[in-house]
């Protein structure tokens, strides 16, 4: 059987069970979605788009769509969502193995014009939205998909719903947690954001799973950022070894919005990132980074900005770590439309290699359609400075000391560009964890504990 | 405290030091000079212990001990500290956290405790004064869009804070204006003291006006050639160094090494 074959088993097995099921316009744009993906089939390194990274250890294991279960007993569940919970005052949306976990979570007072909540329960209810409003963003072409993104609206059984009318602040950050707890299956998690005229919201989208679980996520968020809007997004991928882990990200923002799309890449055997945004008048973007890998594992980001309108800034920045034999993708393209005339488009994107094996694959890619621009772009790939060693060297550190320094002053540049303070945090101990520290640990750590941070400039 | 003889060293396949002999004891003030490319600075870098270079001859004993076989941060935490001449930028590590981390690294070795953050800023206030660095220095990076003059007064900040038993002062006085020399060197001879030996490695003698040494050393083509008291560098001065290329060479070299090695 073909993974064509196989998924479209998989989806014969589960269309019934899936939210809304009854739902004809759901429905038919699932089968659409299923026939799409169908005729483009698994990518393979013969498409340009995928080059780099072969998905077919991800087809062997055939992992399927599996309905529910309750194999996770309820303590250690609650253990494990204690320590990946970021603050006891964001508002946590929990999904074990892709479905909503109400006891789990606990969302906070959120203000009149804000909806936040369980995709699956948003469609049982068939309630709160307009059918024809879900069904715009669920059925055809508005949002840019890939085979991965369709096998998604064909296979997606959950996933978070943050709806903010006009004018709606949400103060404090909503953390959606999505936690694997076993292995041989496939989870679909689909999101949508949309944030009305005048709004503000920031959302972590948070990937965890058990210690050597075999899983796929396959996940697909959706982002509207209407009119001066402004929307931040984290993303803290950081599955089991073994997993497997393919996401988009997309956002459109409407004229004057900001969105901030930050892409923490820590854990999967194999990584894959599509994260884009289409950028209207006046409006500003800013993606930023961080892929650490190690062992024989993947991480690939491919992003896309499209400057469609006049007048729009956006800055990119993403970061590299490379150790043993892993490999790294980077694709960053950068679209000027014919009419965006003054647009500001910086891209940045920089490799530390830490081993002989380890590879990086980096593409910068301009397209320039109009002739009053600013873009800049650059890449570069390189090894620990030996001239930085040796001065930290000559100053008394000791060799993986003075190494675990410069690898975690070259990370924090991008954790420096995040807002949250205990997301900074989690990261920054997450960081420490995989260096390789010298007999000055102690004084390193410290730092970090006095509440001052390595690079507190 | 420090005693080096017949050193070798290359680069590249490249040999620059063709049997260096020093000897310096603790409370001396050493001066080497020498032209350009005549080894001033891969002498700094060998004891300091830059591995780029190869030792393939000689010794270099440290209180006593092999200094060769020592690995870079061995050395500094046995005391040796090299203000180099051009001290490296490293973005997103800041001044205050590699001070503290240098700091507490030597204490460590030296069987005291590490210092916790408010004991080194009110150690590090005082040394700043020293150097005439305000606190904002301490929490930008490392040399990092330093201009010239602040990287020299950083390097001697660090070298305040780490109390070295031997300091090696690499060109400390080039890209300096004459302001920011005397800071400079006022720091320098303020840490002063007899238990502690400073070599300067300088290509003028200008430095030697404000930093005054109790033995000047010739360096050319990779050995000592002449040596000699404060005098030696004002002789240099007015002569330049080539009266001591050629024939006379050999001659001094022999005194070098009586007047070095007493």
């Amino acid at each position: 059987m073909n993974a064509i074959e196989r998924y479209s088993a998989d989806f014969a097995r589960i269309e019934n069970t899936l939210p809304g099921s009854s739902i004809s316009w759901l429905q038919d744009a699932r089968r659409d979605a299923l026939s799409r993906f169908a005729e483009r089939g698994i990518p393979t390194t013969r498409d340009e788009n995928w080059k780099y990274t072969d998905v077919s250890s991800l087809e062997k294991r055939a992992l399927i769509a599996v309905p529910p279960t309750d194999r996770a007993d309820a303590a250690t569940l609650a253990a494990s969502i204690e320590r990946l919970a970021l603050a006891a005052e964001y508002h946590l949306l929990v999904f074990v193995d892709g479905r909503y976990n109400r006891d789990l979570s606990r969302l906070g007072g959120l203000p009149a014009g804000a909806t936040i909540g369980s995709m699956a329960e948003v469609l049982e209810r068939n309630a709160g939205f307009n059918a024809g409003f879900l069904e715009a963003h669920f059925a055809g072409e508005l949002w840019p998909h890939g085979a991965f993104g369709w096998l998604n609206t064909a296979l997606a059984a959950d996933g978070a719903v943050i709806h903010l009318e006009a004018d709606t602040v949400v103060e404090q950050p909503v953390h959606l947690l999505f936690l694997a707890t076993g292995s041989v299956s496939a989870i679909h998690p689909t999101n949508l954001i949309i944030a009305g005229n005048n709004t503000k919201v920031t959302a972590i989208e948070h990937y965890a799973g058990d210690d050597g679980a075999t899983y796929f996520t396959n996940a697909l968020t959706r982002v509207v950022v209407g009119d001066n809007a402004n929307v931040a997004h984290y993303k803290l991928q950081q599955e089991s070894a073994k997993a497997f882990h393919i996401a988009g990200i997309h956002a459109k923002q409407a004229a004057h919005s900001r969105f901030a799309s930050h892409s923490i890449s820590l854990g999967a055997q194999l990584a894959r990132n599509d994260i884009s945004t289409r950028l209207a008048a006046g409006s500003h973007c800013e993606l930023n980074g961080l892929y650490l890998a190690d062992g024989r594992r993947h991480v690939d980001h491919h992003t896309r900005i499209d400057h469609a309108e006049p007048d729009a800034t956006s800055s990119e920045v993403y970061r590299g770590i490379l150790d043993g034999g892993a490999r790294g993708v980077f694709n960053g393209k950068v679209v000027v439309h014919q009419d965006a005339q003054h647009t500001d488009a910086k891209q940045e994107n920089h490799n530390l290699l830490l081993s002989k094996n380890a590879e990086i694959d980096t593409k910068p890619e301009l397209e320039i359609y109009a002739d009053d621009v600013k873009c800049t772009h650059g890449a570069t790939i390189g090894q620990l400075d030996d001239a930085m060693l040796f001065y930290l060297r000559s100053r008394g550190l000791d060799e993986a000391a003075a190494r675990s320094l410069l690898i975690y002053a070259f990370a924090h540049d991008i954790i420096d560009r995040m807002a949250l303070q205990p997301l900074r945090k989690r990261l920054e101990r997450q960081l420490i964890d995989r260096l390789p520290l010298g007999s000055t640990e102690v004084s390193f750590s410290d730092l970090l504990l006095d509440g001052q941070s390595v690079t507190d400039q | 405290m420090l005693k080096v003889k017949n050193l070798h060293a290359k680069i590249d396949g490249k040999e620059i030091l063709r049997g260096l002999d020093l000897e310096v004891k603790a409370g001396e003030v050493h001066a080497i000079m020498g032209p350009n490319g005549s080894g001033k600075s891969t002498l700094a870098q060998v004891l300091a212990g830059r591995e780029n270079y190869e030792v393939t001859g000689g010794t270099v004993e440290y209180d006593g001990s092999d200094l060769l076989e020592l690995a870079p941060e061995e050395r500094a935490r046995a005391g040796l500290f090299l203000a180099f001449q051009y001290p490296v930028e490293i973005p997103g590590v800041s001044n205050v956290y590699l001070l503290k981390a240098a700091l507490n690294a030597v204490r460590k070795h030296r069987g005291e405790p590490e210092l916790d953050a408010m004991d080194f800023l009110t150690l590090i206030k005082d040394k700043m004064k020293l150097v005439e660095i305000s606190q904002e220095f301490l929490y930008r990076a490392v040399n990092e869009g330093f201009s010239g003059g602040e990287k020299k007064r950083n390097e001697i900040l660090q070298m305040a804070v780490l109390e070295p038993r031997l300091a090696i002062l690499d060109e400390t006085d080039s890209g300096l204006d004459i302001d920011a020399l005397k800071i400079v060197a006022n720091g320098v001879n303020s840490l002063r003291s007899p238990n502690r030996a400073i070599v300067m490695v300088t290509h003028y003698q200008r430095l030697l006006d404000y930093i005054v040494p109790d033995f000047v050393h010739v360096l050319s083509d990779g050995r000592i050639v002449k040596s000699g008291g404060r005098e030696l560098a004002l002789e240099l001065e007015e002569r330049g160094y080539s009266w001591l290329e050629g024939d006379a060479q050999p001659a001094v070299q022999s005194g070098a090494r009586a007047a070095a090695g007493s």
